[in-house]
């Protein structure tokens, strides 16, 4: 019957309608104003009704064309199945357009800039899917290690004077004896636990870094970090005496896109190794195992394996990578400072890790663009930028809860007949 | 000659004691069966022994071929992955995402991560560890063709039948190549045709892989079928051990079932 | 010491908004130190709306402005719960995380972006106390305020643990948090449950805004994440799912905080308490006062 439907409806709108009021009265309806006599306040009711308005009409048309109670994404579409190998066509044209985008025409500064720190954070994602993915442990901290490799890299090179490539390896050793250190305490607790203890390393780190002055510079980082060279030839318009830049090796004409460029496909091949790691490692033992681990670790332990190292080398070896990805951001940077390091950056790899669907791989660069490019999208309203990216996040996951690629390739096949 | 050897074992959590004082040996190449209602703390002695709890008093002694474990002293892994101990769960516990053939390739992480040179040599691809996996397939093919499972070996294991995820954790602990496998209710959720076949499976692995299996049923059928030993427990106590038919005949054992059986019409 | 209390007491309710959503949805619900935070900005708000009114006694104005902040910070606390975690409920672990991450991610903006970024100062409103001690021009004063907000506190505590386990209430949520799926068959309005337990715990939050508001004078956006954070370490620390472990935590983290900030850098102090959390956690991984769980096989 149409009548109690649309009566039912007008319900459901009034009550959003309500609760949208009481919402927005105390917040919305209310501005404080600093005055020189201490707080004024300012009244913009008018955004008030315009708010309940919407979530009143916006509810009843809900409610009228779904049903009411319905689930409000419950009707979205579903992502439609692909045949299987997909992935594999999907992803060879991806990195075939990896390979191209810096050369294409089109391709000016600020998109080559743009698409270095996606790849920033596919490799973030990359390696933090071996510790929450694969492994199944909760890291709420990874930020740390990506804070230890960039340190790392950036006092060796100038206390040290030592070479981009040189000190890469160094970091990422580094930060995975940071991740063994703190990974040997904390790795026997249970999920929660581990997740807020991570959560509190990070947040430690960020504040030593922040107050011991003399080895970190404090809040003003450190600065001129030594950029890297081409395998010992800069990228500069004029080398020293003596010395090959760049573009005269190569006979070409200076350009201060050649560094950029250069910085692409170095953390592209940064990122394509601990992709090809990661997958390599999940059809070995110790990669079974950190699936397994995830799956049931009762039962682990009953097949005689050891928790503790399994866990333990999942933790290094993210936090590994991390440490490499750090090593880059401070080159490619030049500065760094611990307002880099913040727990919103691990809750946006954590987040591009749990969109992609845990343990994925593609899901992973697909959450990674997403989380990226649209803040970058979003620069015009950069006031709006930050709620409407906490309210995505939402809705993705309301969306879909089990990531958006949810298929897991199993890591070795029995051969029918062989 | 008794591979395991359990004198004494006693158990508590908090006030309550859950096992009391429990000795029995259980012989290499033999059925033992623990039997006795439920709450008779059959599953805790499993759990003592697969190291999952501690006892608070007793020994727990697995000896074989001159060598002696004491398993009291074991960390939890290290009694599947040295003494040889491996069991199954009442209620199964597999890798539910994962399939078939890589629960029972994890079952044999010990053996391919020492071929994996720890993961070193595997991930350069070296021969060595090629070698090491393929036989590790193979073995993980025979169970499954010893289960009737092959078809099945790149299915996801949380999507089989009941019954098949049953057959797959008893597979997957025979591919740890245990001494003593320990079986928790393995005949519980299924038909009587899959528990014929279930017996039939647990007779050829004690005779023909020279397998000892520890067995906690509640299927008398399957029980006084194919167990060589019985040992009954109720409330934690031992109240009788022997043959299938000795235990039959205990009016010990009778008045525990049967009480068990009053206590549960009167609930 | 008593600074130290005070502190504790604002973490420890808090910290029971935690422990009662995690005991009952098992989830951590990243965005209760945003309600929080929320919370006292409401708080701000009304008073600076009384303020022209001019009300004749200090406690009459708190005690109205207690109630606007404990209803609408319910509502905020109801209605997150309502849009973005009930819908997730059942779905695997991570989603509600990342979900509540978001929701945190969007109130913090969402104030900044209504309210500004300026830290809010407000008149103190209530003055004076008494001196405890007196020792070579060295004070030990103890305020009205700090007396009223460790009364208060205690009073809530009391209260609540009444509430819990005399109320159908109470019972309700205890059963859920025992089994929830037995809880429903035996007749409990499970999903009318666990938004109760939401809108008690953003309640208990408004009232740890409210006292932040008084006794530090000053609020803005991003209040809410440490405090959150140390919350959340606060209920771990006493056990998770337990409120007197909640309380305890908090009061404990408090403390420890006063006491690091009197006799060591004080920049390090937020180190030194995830230090202990660490060391607790690793000598008794269930807290303080949590019941040591057996593993179930």
């Amino acid at each position: 019957m149409d009548g109690t439907k649309a009566a039912n409806a007008l319900k459901e709108a009034g009550l959003a309608a309500l609760v949208a009021l009481l919402l927005a009265v105390p917040l919305i309806g209310f501005r404080l104003t600093e005055g020189l006599q201490g707080l004024g306040i300012e009244t913009r009711f008018d955004w008030v009704a315009w708010g309940v308005g919407v979530v009143f009409f916006g509810r009843f048309g809900l409610a009228l064309t779904r049903g009411s109670r319905g689930d409000l994404l419950g009707h979205l579409p579903a992502m439609p199945k692909f045949p299987t190998g997909t992935g594999r066509t999907v992803a060879g044209l991806l990195l075939l357009l990896a390979i191209a985008m810096p050369l294409l025409p089109v391709a000016d500064r600020y998109m080559v800039e743009i698409a270095i720190t996606v790849l920033i954070y596919v490799m973030l994602g990359w390696g933090l899917n071996i510790v929450v993915g694969l492994a199944g442990l909760l890291d709420l901290g990874y930020v740390a290690f990506y804070a230890v490799g960039a340190y790392t890299y950036a006092l060796l090179a100038i206390n040290f004077d030592m070479s981009f490539w040189l000190c890469l390896p160094i970091a990422g050793l580094f930060a995975a004896l940071f991740g063994i250190i703190l990974g040997f305490p904390v790795l026997r607790l249970r999920g929660d636990y581990l997740a807020i203890v991570t959560l509190g390393f990070g947040e430690m780190i960020r504040i030593v870094l922040l107050n011991w002055k003399e080895f970190s510079g404090g809040p003003n980082g450190i600065s001129s970090i030594p950029r890297p060279d081409f395998f010992g030839f800069p990228f500069a318009r004029e080398g020293e005496p003596g010395q090959t830049t760049f573009h005269q090796l190569f006979g070409l004409e200076f350009s201060p896109m050649h560094r950029i460029i250069f910085l692409y496909y170095l953390i592209l091949v940064l990122a394509l190794l601990t992709n090809w790691f990661t997958l390599r490692m999940r059809r070995l033992p110790v990669g079974r195992a950190w699936e397994a681990l995830r799956e049931d670790e009762i039962a682990c332990r009953a097949l005689g394996i050891n928790p503790t190292n399994v866990k333990l080398s999942a933790f290094a070896l993210g936090a590994m990578f991390g440490g490499f990805a750090g090593a880059f951001f401070a080159t490619r940077q030049g500065f760094i400072s611990p307002e880099s390091f913040s727990f919103i950056e691990s809750a946006v790899i954590l987040a591009i890790v749990v969109l992609g669907g845990m343990g994925s791989q593609m899901g992973v660069v697909i959450a990674a663009a997403f989380l990226i490019l649209v803040p970058e999208l979003l620069r015009d309203f950069s006031q709006y930028r930050m709620v409407l990216f906490g309210m995505a996040m939402v809705l993705i996951m309301l969306w879909r809860p089990q990531g958006l690629v949810a298929h897991r390739a199993p890591s070795a096949r029995l051969e029918a007949g062989a | 000659m008794s591979l395991l050897t359990v004198e004494h074992l006693t158990i508590r959590f908090g006030g309550l004691v859950a096992v009391d004082d429990v000795s029995f040996a259980a012989a290499d190449r033999k059925i033992t069966a623990i039997i006795g209602p439920n709450g008779a703390g059959k599953t805790t002695v499993f759990n003592c022994l697969t190291g999952f709890y501690k006892p608070d008093v007793g020994r727990m002694m697995l000896s074989k071929d001159g060598q002696e474990w004491l398993l009291e002293r074991m960390e939890g892994f290290r009694i599947s992955q040295q003494a040889g101990v491996a069991r199954t769960f009442q209620n199964i516990r597999l890798f539910p995402k994962m399939t078939v053939l890589e629960n029972l390739l994890v079952a044999q992480h010990n053996v391919l991560q020492a071929a994996s040179g720890f993961s070193i040599a595997g991930l350069l691809g070296l021969n060595s560890y090629r070698t090491a996996e393929r036989a590790a397939i193979e073995l993980a093919r025979h169970w499954l063709d010893r289960v009737g499972m092959v078809h099945l070996a790149n299915d996801e294991a949380g999507s089989l039948p009941y019954g098949a995820q049953r057959r797959l954790e008893i597979a997957r602990a025979m591919c740890t190549g245990p001494r003593l496998l320990c079986l928790d209710e393995p005949a519980a959720g299924l038909n009587p045709a899959e528990s014929a076949a279930l017996a039939a499976l647990v007779r050829r692995i004690r005779d023909e892989d020279g397998v000892a299996i520890l067995l906690i049923e509640h299927d008398m059928s399957v029980v006084m079928e194919i167990s060589d030993r019985i040992v009954v427990l109720d409330h934690g106590r031992k109240i009788a051990e022997g043959t299938p038919d000795q235990v039959r005949d205990d009016p010990e054992v009778i008045r525990a079932y049967l009480g068990a059986a009053e206590d549960e019409v009167a609930s | 010491m008593i600074n130290g209390l005070t502190l504790g007491a604002i973490y420890g309710l808090i910290a029971i908004g935690y422990t009662m959503v995690y005991g009952i949805i098992g989830m951590i619900n990243f965005a209760h130190g945003e309600v929080y935070m929320i919370g006292a900005f409401i708080s701000v708000i009304t008073f600076t709306i009384l303020g022209p009114f001019g009300f004749a006694s200090p406690v009459l104005a708190i005690v109205v402005v207690l109630m606007v902040a404990l209803v609408f910070t319910s509502v905020y606390g109801w209605t997150v719960e309502r849009i973005a975690y009930r819908p997730l409920r059942g779905s695997f672990r991570l989603a509600p995380l990342i979900s509540a991450i978001g929701v945190s991610i969007f109130l913090q903006n969402y104030v900044h972006m209504l309210q500004g970024a300026k830290m809010k100062p407000v008149q103190p409103v209530v003055r004076g106390g008494f001196v405890l001690a007196e020792e070579g021009g060295f004070v030990v004063q103890i305020t009205y305020l700090q007396i009223g907000i460790i009364a208060a506190t205690l009073v809530l505590m009391a209260g609540f643990t009444l509430l819990i386990h005399r109320t159908s209430l109470g019972r309700s949520q205890r059963a859920c948090e025992q089994d929830r799926k037995m809880a429903a068959l035996l007749g409990v309005n499970v999903d009318r449950t666990i938004s109760l337990t939401f809108v008690m715990g953003a309640a208990l939050a408004a009232v740890a805004g409210l006292i932040f508001t008084l006794y530090y004078g000053a609020v803005d956006f991003f209040i809410g994440f440490l405090a959150g954070l140390k919350a959340f370490t606060a209920a771990v620390l006493g056990g998770i799912g337990s409120l007197p472990g909640a309380m305890l935590g908090g009061v404990l983290i408090g403390l420890i905080e006063a006491f690091w900030s009197a006799h060591f850098p004080i920049a390090y102090k937020d180190v030194a308490v995830f230090g202990i959390l660490v060391i607790v956690l690793i000598f008794r991984p269930t807290g303080l006062l949590g019941r040591p769980d057996i593993e179930k096989v």
